[in-house]
């Protein structure tokens, strides 16, 4: 799907990180589109977070670098948005709703008179429109992430990087929240990575699948899917491909556990 | 912010009873035992009487004023500098490292010890009071201040790393936000020390408030007075304490209310 080097909006190259003597992530080679939505998956504790954390800038390489639109990434920026694992920790529980994506756009100096619009937009956007005035504490898991998601956006990301955003949510809520993801990086545009240890998730949401392998973290396999696009729960989820590839992510996993 | 009232329950009568027993025994034993001529202790309804008579010639207003405003002042100057201290202290593990030794040796002096030394500083009145204060009550704020950034969420700084939030808008945005409830509880400890220590030093020597408002009444054998103005001073703490508490609910009930209500006590 990627022709090295051109298209490529990010790209990893030769990235390794240790913690201490841990080596976590080793020479991790990866390009990824403009636009592109890429899962990660791998058994517990192969990097997949850490991974994350590097693109973020959170963490720099100890060795080999990200290249971020043709220029190498030095720390976090605000066209680069997280949505972390944890939305009960990272959102600010004294700030409502609305204060809390009021956080994003008052860090990013947008204008005062500007802000009440672009708020309620995207809480709008996000389904949380009649909760502005709730705090955190008030609302469900599912609607603390999308707030997380709706504080994400506020930032204008041109990539999105979430962190297993719906594994602590119910069935229902993760497959609403799955369609709503895809609807925004139509809308958007916006590039996502995806960490996820549900296998299912990761075929349904992604352009290609990244499996890693673990001690040290590693690329092992690629998965390109060519499912078409809009996709629905039922007839994507039914179609022989996606099982297909479904079966051929599981004994990856698999066998990367072993 | 505004908080959701919480539920209001009857008021329970049943913790009363006992001290009204004891009054009431306290009374009997006085106006119909040996006692009744003592010049150490006196009969509940004198004690009332002593309370409404100063109540009434305006010197419980005046003492009471001198007090609170003493400690006021010194409880002040504790949250400012303890706050600042706490903060230095909580983000600078070097300088936490290099100031340790002397703060836990300074700390311990007992408040009273100090009396001496502000008093060849500043002499009587306000001034040595609340510095006298503002010293013993600085500590539980500085080092709750101290432990609440210590413990602040990690994510949160991530957060505002990711945004790439100035070093004010973390501090003022995230941090000081984040450690308000903990730092409200070590203000509710400080007030508490604030009003013990003002009436220690008027008790020891500054000539001003309740503490040298029962020490008069001793010394010209008032013991109805003595009494009176520690029942007052008794419902003062109270009192000032459950406003505290009261106005910590209304200001943090936004959170699950975990951190809050476990060390509300
Ligand atoms: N801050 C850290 N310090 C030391 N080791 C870490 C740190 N963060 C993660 N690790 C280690 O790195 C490895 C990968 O962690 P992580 O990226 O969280 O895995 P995953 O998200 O795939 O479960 C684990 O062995 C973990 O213990
Ligand atoms: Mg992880």
């Amino acid at each position: 799907m990627t022709q090295i080097g051109q298209t490529a909006q990010m790209r990893l190259e030769g990235v390794s990180l240790s913690y201490g003597a841990k080596l976590v992530l080793s020479d991790i080679n990866l390009d990824i589109a403009r636009g592109e939505i890429v899962s990660v998956v791998g058994p517990s504790g192969c990097g997949k977070t850490t991974s994350l954390r590097v693109l973020a800038g959170l963490v720099s390489p100890s060795g080999g670098r990200i290249v971020y639109e043709g220029t190498p990434l030095s720390g976090p920026r605000r066209d680069i948005a997280i949505v972390f694992q944890d939305y009960g920790k990272a959102l600010l529980p004294w700030r409502t709703a609305y204060q809390n994506i009021s956080l994003a756009l008052e860090t990013m100096g947008t204008d005062k008179s500007e802000r009440p619009d672009r708020i309620h937009a995207l809480l709008k956007l996000i389904g949380l429109g009649n909760h502005a005035d709730k705090f955190p504490s008030q609302m469900s898991g599912g609607m603390q992430q999308r707030l997380q998601i709706a504080r994400a956006l506020a930032q204008e990301p041109s990539v999105l990087l979430m962190d297993e955003p719906f594994g602590a949510l119910d069935a229902m809520t993760r497959q609403t929240l799955q369609d709503e993801l895809l609807t925004l990086s139509t809308k958007t545009g916006a590039t996502i990575y995806f960490v996820t240890h549900d296998l299912e998730e990761a075929v349904y949401l992604s352009d290609r699948v990244v499996g890693l392998l673990p001690n040290p973290g590693r690329v092992g396999r690629i998965f390109d899917v060519n499912l078409p696009r809009p996709r629905d729960q039922l007839t994507t989820r039914e179609s022989p491909e996606f099982l297909h590839l479904r079966h051929e992510l599981y004994q990856f996993v698999k066998g990367a556990e072993q | 912010m505004t908080a959701p009232a919480g539920p209001t329950r009857p008021f329970d009568w049943r913790p009363l009873a006992v001290p009204l027993a004891l009054i009431t025994a306290w009374e009997l034993a006085m106006v119909l035992g040996p006692a009744t001529t003592s010049e150490t202790l006196a009969a509940p309804h004198a004690v009332l009487v002593g309370f409404f008579t100063i109540v009434a010639d305006g010197t419980l207003l005046t003492a009471t004023a001198q007090t609170l405003g003493a400690a006021l002042g010194g409880l002040a100057a504790a949250v400012a500098i303890g706050l600042v201290l706490g903060l230095v202290l909580g983000l600078s593990a070097l300088i936490d490292m290099l100031l340790e030794v002397s703060i836990e040796a300074i700390r311990p002096v007992p408040s009273i010890a100090l009396v001496p030394l502000a008093m060849m500083i500043y002499g009587f009145g306000y001034r040595m009071e609340m510095s006298i204060i503002a010293f013993t009550a600085m500590w539980p704020v500085m080092i709750l201040t101290r432990t609440a950034i210590r413990d602040l969420e990690p994510r949160l700084l991530e957060v505002a790393k990711a945004l790439r939030m100035s070093f004010s808008d973390k501090v003022m945005k995230i941090m000081l936000p984040a450690i308000a409830p903990r730092v409200f509880v070590a203000l509710r400890l400080a007030a508490g020390v604030a009003l013990v220590v003002a009436i220690t030093v008027e008790i020891a020597s500054n000539p001003q408030g309740l503490g040298a408002a029962m020490i008069l009444a001793q010394q010209t054998f008032h013991p109805e007075l003595t009494l009176a103005i520690l029942i007052w001073i008794g419902l003062l703490g109270y009192g000032i304490n459950h406003a505290l508490l009261y106005l910590q609910r209304r200001l943090f009930a936004f959170g699950t209310g975990s951190e809050v209500s476990h060390d509300a006590r």
